[in-house]
């Protein structure tokens, strides 16, 4: 119990005085994540949105494989992004690995199947739906995904969210790519398991709490900015 | 250059190799209001959307008097259950003319004085989910009629409305059909049949079992089929 209260003592008071580390953290966390969302959302809602629309003879494949990856274990993907970044490896001449960009190509991987399959969830449902009447009224391919990908915005926003909170909470692919170096690729995450491999777990928690609080904010303030739960709306 | 007549020949739709409709020669001129009628199950909903083109033929032919992009652009199609995108009213409406790189401005106004003429000048900016059954086939009417098509399918646009949604109904598709559109439409109704059409094609099994002038097929049609569908029997 100690514990628990320590640590809710030492973020009360990391956060109050802004510990500089703990805020430098905390914006690279954020940072990281949501570039990774930003990428991994640009290519995942327009293939979600393809694979609803097309009937192309890989679909069944292609759904069931982005189905599976969605289980991807991060540390694999971590494991296989270190052996391209490294200085051996086909990009190892760009000089990525161990920079936050790296952290961010880990992430996108692991996050894009998961809110491909989710989008692809909803927006085969509204495909269904509107598939008639897009036909009839003689529309282009990219016009049946545009009137998707905005009407079905909704249900994107719960996919993206997804990826957020599997992204923001990862810890084994940023750990091997990042190499959780102080000032440079440490996150929420990675520093959690160095405090705690320490035995610091006063700050550990404290730092977990951080991470939770910023989950928490992050998926209210997108829910507030998007009026999801008003009457009437999708 | 006009779209009609509009000539088929031995089109045949098939699904998991039973016939659903055909084969039909058929030949629809310029002018007049066509109803298709029919028991359920007739073939008359795959019949128009065969002739809109939206039903794959596996045989035949289908001609419109201009070439296929041309007459796709002029057609409209309403459903029975029309298709609420998940938008307003207005810019359900405003839709079609968007697709057509109408500015959005224009679409939107054009959307909001056909609203107006449809009787949902009051509900523009209601989401579309949120209308009434009633409401919901004025909408899908005026967001066909937006583009002005020189020819309109509908799929029985009245079934389960109420008299005076009917009518109401019926009040706009007279004033399309006093202008330019063509319309051909299926109907369970036979009042609203001998009310709007000119013409009638009488549909049995997929084919066409009759086609005849409205007032020769309400006064005496030419086949037992038909008698017998018109006095109310059961008609397999």
């Amino acid at each position: 119990m100690s514990d628990i209260w320590g640590g809710m003592t030492q973020a009360f008071w990391l956060l109050i005085t802004l510990d500089a580390d703990l805020v430098e953290i905390t914006l690279r966390s954020l940072r990281v994540t949501l570039t990774a969302l930003l990428a991994a959302s640009l290519i995942a809602f327009p293939l979600a949105a393809l694979i609803s629309v097309r009937r192309f003879r890989l679909r069944r494949v292609t759904i069931a494989v982005l189905n599976a990856l969605m289980g991807l274990p991060p540390v694999v993907v971590g494991l296989a992004v270190y052996v391209l970044l490294s200085r051996s490896g086909p990009f190892g001449v760009l000089g990525l690995l161990f920079t936050p960009t790296a952290m961010i190509i880990a992430q996108v991987i692991i996050i894009v199947p998961l809110i491909a399959s989710i989008a692809h969830q909803s927006l085969r449902e509204l495909w269904s739906d509107y598939h008639d009447l897009l036909i009839s009224l003689n529309t282009t391919k990219w016009q049946r995904i545009q009137a998707l990908l905005w009407d079905g915005r909704r249900a994107l926003l719960t996919a993206a969210l997804a990826g957020f909170g599997r992204a923001i909470g990862e810890v084994g692919a940023i750990m091997v790519v990042g190499g959780n170096i102080d000032h440079a690729t440490r996150v929420l995450t990675t520093a959690i398991a160095l405090e705690t491999g320490k035995g610091d777990f006063a700050l550990a928690l404290g730092l977990g709490f951080v991470l939770i609080a910023l989950a928490l904010i992050v998926n209210l303030l997108i829910h507030w900015l998007s009026h999801t739960e008003s009457e009437g709306r999708w | 250059m006009t779209m009609l007549p509009l000539i088929a020949k031995g089109a045949t739709v098939r699904r998991r190799g039973k016939v659903l409709v055909g084969p039909v020669d058929l030949k629809l001129g310029p002018n007049g209001t066509t109803m298709v009628i029919g028991p359920n199950g007739a073939g008359k909903t795959t019949l128009l959307k065969m002739l809109h083109g939206i039903v794959r033929m596996q045989k035949g032919t289908l001609d419109w008097a201009c070439p296929l992009e041309d007459a796709q652009q002029r057609q409209g199609f309403v459903f029975q259950t029309p298709v609420m995108l998940r938008r307003n009213v207005r810019d359900n409406i405003a839709y079609p003319l968007r697709l057509t790189k109408v500015p959005r401005a224009q679409a939107r106004a054009r959307a909001e004085d056909w609203a107006a003429l449809v009787g949902l000048g009051d509900a523009v900016m209601r989401p579309a989910h949120l209308l009434s059954g009633g409401e919901r086939q004025k909408l899908a009417l005026a967001r066909a009629l937006i583009r002005e098509p020189e020819v309109l399918f509908l799929d029985e646009p009245c079934a389960s409305l109420d008299g005076r949604a009917t009518r109401e109904i019926e009040e706009i598709l007279q004033a399309a059909a006093a202008g330019r559109t063509r319309i051909i439409m299926s109907t369970h109704n036979m009042g609203q049949a001998q009310r709007l059409g000119t013409e009638v094609i009488f549909v049995l099994n997929g084919r066409i079992h009759e086609f005849n002038p409205a007032e020769d097929f309400f006064a005496l049609p030419d086949t037992e089929q038909a008698r017998a569908f018109l006095r109310g029997d059961i008609v397999e």
